[in-house]
């Protein structure tokens, strides 16, 4: 059943995922992914989720824009019913959430700001709109003097401000992060999360963040959960989780970011 | 006939005599040979489209329909290229109304080398990487956009050099036509060659085939290369 706006009004909450289940079967086996996942997130929030690798992060965010179809549950966008839309509805839909990879996923065939344009193209954008929007973009990101530029003429980090600058043409609600800082370095990084940042504040969008990356959490995001084993074992505010892990998936990733940080120069402290 | 020296033999070869024969084989060849590759690119093309996309793992799964397509072409290329000109002659009476000559040969090398280059089309294009598919599919693109704006331009390079591949096959598939009467180079080489013994006649064709491959070749290994450039690939 679809919400009313009256109760997502009273709940606060943009998005809302309830009772999300999926299994991948081949070769006759079956693989459950995502066991019930429940989520709530807030309209601009910078929403974590955090999980050892193979914990279904990536299924989670597929099934958000569907890459993936869910078996089964619910999510729910504002008012709008993600499972129930239809093949057109869907492709409508997707045009206002941005993605980012962490392969970047450019296309080698595309200047950057061609690159851009391509959501627009899609939308069936008019050319001049376009050409306007890009470069307004292009200037966001800062990287209006590469317009002209190939992806293979870039770094890793301009090459992931070119994805947030096509992930944001449409003028999406919501911009979905599956590790688009994982093979990026430290410096790199940092200024990528600037970017997002900035972009959360200035455009009030919500960004839902995947990573395996304690530190990326903790820099940029409001509230985080923890998913082990295809379930939501904690959630709550970043301080609070960070404060006192509940699962035994927070501990150890504080547990290993301690022990990193403890590390000593003879090789001892340790995790 | 007198008996040659190998020297007079070659020399014999660069003769006019011997390119009063060659010459007009070379316009017969060049025109079979440009309207094979013009239907063996748009139906190569469409093909391998086709295969790429109706796979269980493509962007429109139809895998009945594509485990059918698979077969013919399957059972296509495992043909001779002698038995698929003994096959398309009732289909070539068909469409143009007689089974020999030039066109007819034409419809015979097409249906040899389309499923070839299909197969080559289908390879360039899953080359390319899915994630770039999925970014496209995520924004909301629909399959043609996919085809037309991901697939080909991101598998161009690729293509372009098995394009390359499909034409010289195609230029030494047209040795055959000798047999719908159709002329050309390779009937030429086998005719007077073979046949007559005329062995400066032979290397007179062969010299030319050999020439026309080497430009096919180095055309599209550079236009191929040209494009990487342009995309700071290379
Ligand atoms: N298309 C698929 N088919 C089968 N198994 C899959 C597929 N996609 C992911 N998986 C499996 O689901 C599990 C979770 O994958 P994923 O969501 O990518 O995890 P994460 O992003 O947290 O590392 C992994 O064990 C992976 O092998
Ligand atoms: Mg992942």
């Amino acid at each position: 059943m679809a919400t009313t706006s009256d109760e997502k009004a009273k709940a606060g909450h943009f998005i809302r995922i309830a009772g999300l289940k999926k299994t991948f079967r081949s070769q006759g086996k079956s693989f459950e992914v995502l066991k019930g996942v429940n989520l709530e997130i807030g309209k601009g929030d910078i929403y974590g989720v955090v999980g050892f690798s193979g914990a279904g992060k990536s299924t989670l965010i597929r099934c958000i824009n569907r890459l993936e179809e869910p078996d089964s549950g619910e999510i729910t966008i504002g008012d709008t019913e993600i499972t129930r839309l239809s093949k057109s509805e869907l492709d409508m839909y997707r045009q206002k959430i941005g993605i980012i990879f962490q392969q970047f996923n450019l296309l080698d065939s595309r200047t950057v700001a061609q690159n851009v344009s391509f959501p627009l193209e899609i939308a069936g954008s008019k050319t001049s709109h376009s050409e306007v929007r890009v470069r307004e973009i292009l200037e966001l990101v800062d990287l209006s003097d590469k317009a002209d530029f190939y992806p293979g003429q870039l770094s890793g980090g301009q090459k992931q401000r070119v994805g947030i600058a096509r992930a944001l043409a449409n003028n999406p609600d919501i911009l979905l992060s599956d590790e688009a800082t994982s093979a990026l370095d430290p410096q790199t990084t940092l200024s990528v999360l600037d970017l997002l940042k900035d972009i959360n504040e200035k455009l009030k969008l919500t960004i839902i963040l995947i990573t395996h990356e304690l530190n990326v959490i903790r820099y940029i995001c409001k509230n985080m959960a923890v998913l082990e084993d295809g379930k939501i074992v904690e959630n709550g505010p970043v301080k609070s989780v960070f404060n006192s892990p509940k699962s035994d998936t927070a501990k150890l990733f504080m547990k290993i970011d301690a022990g990193f940080a403890n590390f000593g120069w003879e090789g001892g402290g340790g995790i | 006939m007198e008996k040659m020296t190998l020297l007079q033999t070659f020399a014999s070869a660069f003769s006019g005599k011997t390119w009063a024969i060659v010459l007009p084989e070379i316009y017969n060849t060049l025109y079979m040979v440009l309207f094979t590759t013009i239907l063996t690119a748009f139906f190569g093309m469409l093909l391998g489209i086709l295969l790429v996309s109706t796979d269980a793992d493509g962007i429109y799964p139809c895998p009945r329909f594509s485990a059918i397509l698979g077969g013919i072409v399957n059972g296509l290329r495992s043909l001779p290229s002698i038995i698929i000109i003994i096959l398309t002659l009732p289909l070539s009476r068909m469409l143009i109304g007689v089974s020999y000559g030039p066109k007819a040969c034409i419809i015979a090398l097409a249906v040899t080398c389309i499923p070839m280059f299909g197969r080559l089309v289908e390879s360039s294009i899953l080359e390319v990487p899915k994630g770039k598919i999925e970014a496209a599919r995520s924004m909301g693109a629909q399959n043609r956009h996919i085809i037309m704006k991901v697939m080909i331009p991101e598998a161009l390079p690729s293509l372009i050099r098995n394009f390359t591949i499909a034409v010289v096959a195609v230029i030494s598939t047209t040795a055959l036509a000798g047999m719908l009467g159709a002329g050309g180079l390779g009937d030429v080489a086998v005719r007077f060659g073979y046949n007559r013994f005329k062995t400066d006649i032979l290397i007179a064709a062969v010299l030319v085939m050999i020439v026309m491959v080497q430009i096919v070749q180095r055309a599209g290994d550079g236009l191929s290369k040209l494009v990487l450039k342009k995309r700071h690939l290379i």
